[in-house]
């Protein structure tokens, strides 16, 4: 039974959502769901914890030896995504308040649980594959449920969201495709590992490179798409804004953590960091980029009307953060970026759900409806203080164990100014921040609102929430488990050269 | 002239890619845009098949009898094994994409963007 796991994280919420369609009651497809995400999360801690002590996982399906067949190959890297996933699912999905939010009726909604568990099944699969083709179906399989996922949204505007960041996706799963195509071409291989065994000698060698060429920049732009890197990002804030809260919550947890992830996977595990770094300059590209995200990004934000569209631009500035990490070619610069993944996923996912139990409750995501929102809602926004320090980066909260590693890997790279620029958009953030803060609790609620503290969200959202919140704060003070496995991730991914 | 008959296929693929991202682009008709999206999937489709193919290669299937097969060139079937998956990724898109476009038509009344990016502006206005 244990040899499977690999295989049922992905499995298991796959055949759970046609289950869930079968069903056609929503009274059992919600803990049904909720059960198959937490059951995920059980496999994705025990897996993480296999693989940090004993080694990476191989798995052959159907038993066809790889490279020929189809290999699930596990890591510490993808074991660490798989947890990062499944956990936000766990808790996204057990958050109460049936469809409030969403354009749905109450006798649909085992279909909303259903496109839930495929886009968990999409992503997983993207963790756990070792074979790049596998990673394109499972791609889209996250894509394409996200997509349904997001039109869900109350006001016609979500179907336009959805259908622009549809064309939009699909162009950049396109593009990944070409780019397998044409290493494919190159190499006669869709196993990472062997693919990346052949490409050594043909890359060392310098010769008949155009075809490698052609074939990163496909797979980059393919999955700068999806990863909303800088100025690819276009589809974001519309998507994340118009959205169901809940499903802005685990999207932007989540779906551009596992696209960075699969940049990862292709920039040091496929090509190499000597060939992307050494020969192509990556670097000269991405930093201008990951810099442009940040300042833009933030700027962006102080300027939102819609607390939504908010947090959805400050996605794009922490995303640069990411992808600067990357560029620096450094461990600790790398050790930052991958525990900003799982970092940035508790904050955003927290600070999404924030916003969900406000809706709930007063409809509204205009930053303006929300004055005097923390005398009625204590506890919640409460929460949102705690996410928005760490999304500054205040020590004691996960955002500063980011940016610590973050600096310190710019520093290593010895681009001083970056280690300054990525302060300077901190001190952003804290003018965003504070903007909410200030008119969520210095202004004085509407006429006709309850008393102090009546008005609590339900403690099916609370909890949710500050599980998350409260998980920021933890994994602040104790980075252990954090950075132990982020460093342990990108000393295997090979920097240098 | 040379390169241009040894590679035919693959500009003709180029042409089709560049003809499906044109009509994503410039139409402003919703149903165009996922035909051009199409046009743009089934380029690679194509693109796909034609890498699998070897001169002079026949399909990938036993011949001869016994044991003895003797030495059959034959065209590489993977990436046409491919292709199928990337088909039905290539229908689900589109299903997708059109059931939108339903909604969408419900909901505003028209499919044709500058249209509905009008309304919007009026809406938050």
């Amino acid at each position: 039974m244990s040899e499977h796991l690999v295989v049922l994280a992905v499995i298991l919420p796959l055949l759970a959502a046609p289950v869930c369609v079968v069903f056609r009651s929503s009274k059992i497809a919600r803990p049904f769901a909720i059960g198959v995400a937490w059951s995920c999360l059980l496999i994705a801690g025990k897996l993480l914890g296999q693989v940090m002590l004993e080694g990476d996982i191989s798995y052959m399906l159907g038993g066809w030896a790889a490279p020929f067949g189809i290999e699930y190959r596990l890591d510490p890297l993808g074991a660490y995504v798989l947890l990062i996933v499944t956990t936000l699912a766990s808790v996204v999905l057990s958050f109460a308040g049936g469809t409030s939010g969403m354009d749905l009726e109450e006798d649909r909604l085992y279909l909303y649980y259903a496109a839930f568990l495929l886009c968990i099944a999409g992503l997983s699969g993207i963790a756990v594959t070792g074979d790049i083709f596998n990673i394109f179906v499972f791609l889209e399989i996250s894509s394409l449920s996200s997509y349904a996922l997001i039109s869900l949204g109350t006001g016609r505007r979500a179907l336009r969201a959805a259908f622009s960041y549809l064309v939009m996706g699909t162009i950049g799963g396109t593009f990944f495709l070409i780019g397998v195509g044409l290493l494919y071409q190159v190499t006669g291989t869709l196993n990472l590992s062997d693919m990346s065994a052949i490409l050594k000698p043909i890359l060392a060698s310098g010769e008949g490179l155009r075809g490698v060429f052609v074939a990163f920049a496909f797979l980059v732009v393919g999955i700068g798409v999806k990863l909303a890197l800088f100025p690819l990002h276009q589809w974001l804030p519309n998507a994340y804004t118009y959205a169901p809260a809940k499903v802005s919550a685990f999207l932007a947890a989540t779906a551009t953590k596992v696209s960075f992830y699969l940049l990862l996977r292709v920039v040091f595990g496929v090509f190499g960091a000597a060939f992307v770094f050494g020969t192509l300059r990556l670097h000269f590209l991405l930093v201008p980029l990951s810099l442009a995200a940040m300042f833009t990004g933030s700027l962006a934000a102080i300027y939102q009307t819609d607390i939504k569209r908010l947090l959805a631009y400050s996605s794009i500035a922490q995303i640069g953060y990411m992808t600067l990490g990357l560029s620096t070619n450094t461990e600790l610069g790398l050790t930052g970026s991958v525990v900003h993944l799982f970092n940035h996923g508790l904050m955003k996912g927290g600070m999404f759900l924030v916003v969900a139990c406000v809706v709930a409750r007063i409809g509204s995501t205009r930053i303006e409806d929300w004055a005097g929102i923390g005398r009625r809602m204590p506890w919640t926004m409460a929460a949102f203080v705690v996410g928005g320090l760490s999304l500054i980066g205040v020590p004691g909260t996960v955002g500063f164990v980011s940016k610590w590693y973050l600096v310190l890997g710019t520093l290593d790279a010895g681009w001083h100014f970056a280690a300054v620029l990525i302060l300077m958009s901190s001190l952003l953030a804290v003018v965003y921040v504070w903007r909410i803060v200030e008119i969520a609790w210095f202004r004085s609620p509407p006429e006709g609102a309850g008393p102090a503290g009546s008005e609590c969200a339900p403690l099916g959202q609370i909890v949710p929430t500050w599980v998350l919140i409260a998980a920021t704060v933890f994994f602040g003070l104790n980075t252990e488990l954090t950075v132990g496995v982020a460093s342990r991730c990108a000393a295997l991914l090979g920097v240098g050269g | 002239m040379n390169a241009l008959a040894a590679h035919g296929v693959y500009w003709l693929c180029i042409v089709l890619m560049m003809t499906g991202l044109y009509i994503v682009i410039s139409r402003d008709h919703l149903v165009k845009k996922i035909m051009g999206l199409n046009i743009f999937q089934v380029s690679v489709i194509m693109f796909y098949v034609a890498l699998g193919k070897v001169h002079g290669g026949t399909a990938p299937i036993l011949i001869g009898t016994g044991g003895d097969h003797g030495e059959v060139i034959y065209s590489n079937p993977l990436p046409h094994v491919l292709m199928l998956t990337a088909i039905v990724v290539g229908v689900a898109t589109t299903a997708l994409g059109l059931a939108l476009v339903v909604r969408i038509q419900e909901a505003y009344g028209t499919v044709e963007e500058d249209e509905i990016v009008r309304m919007d502006r009026e809406d938050a206005l």
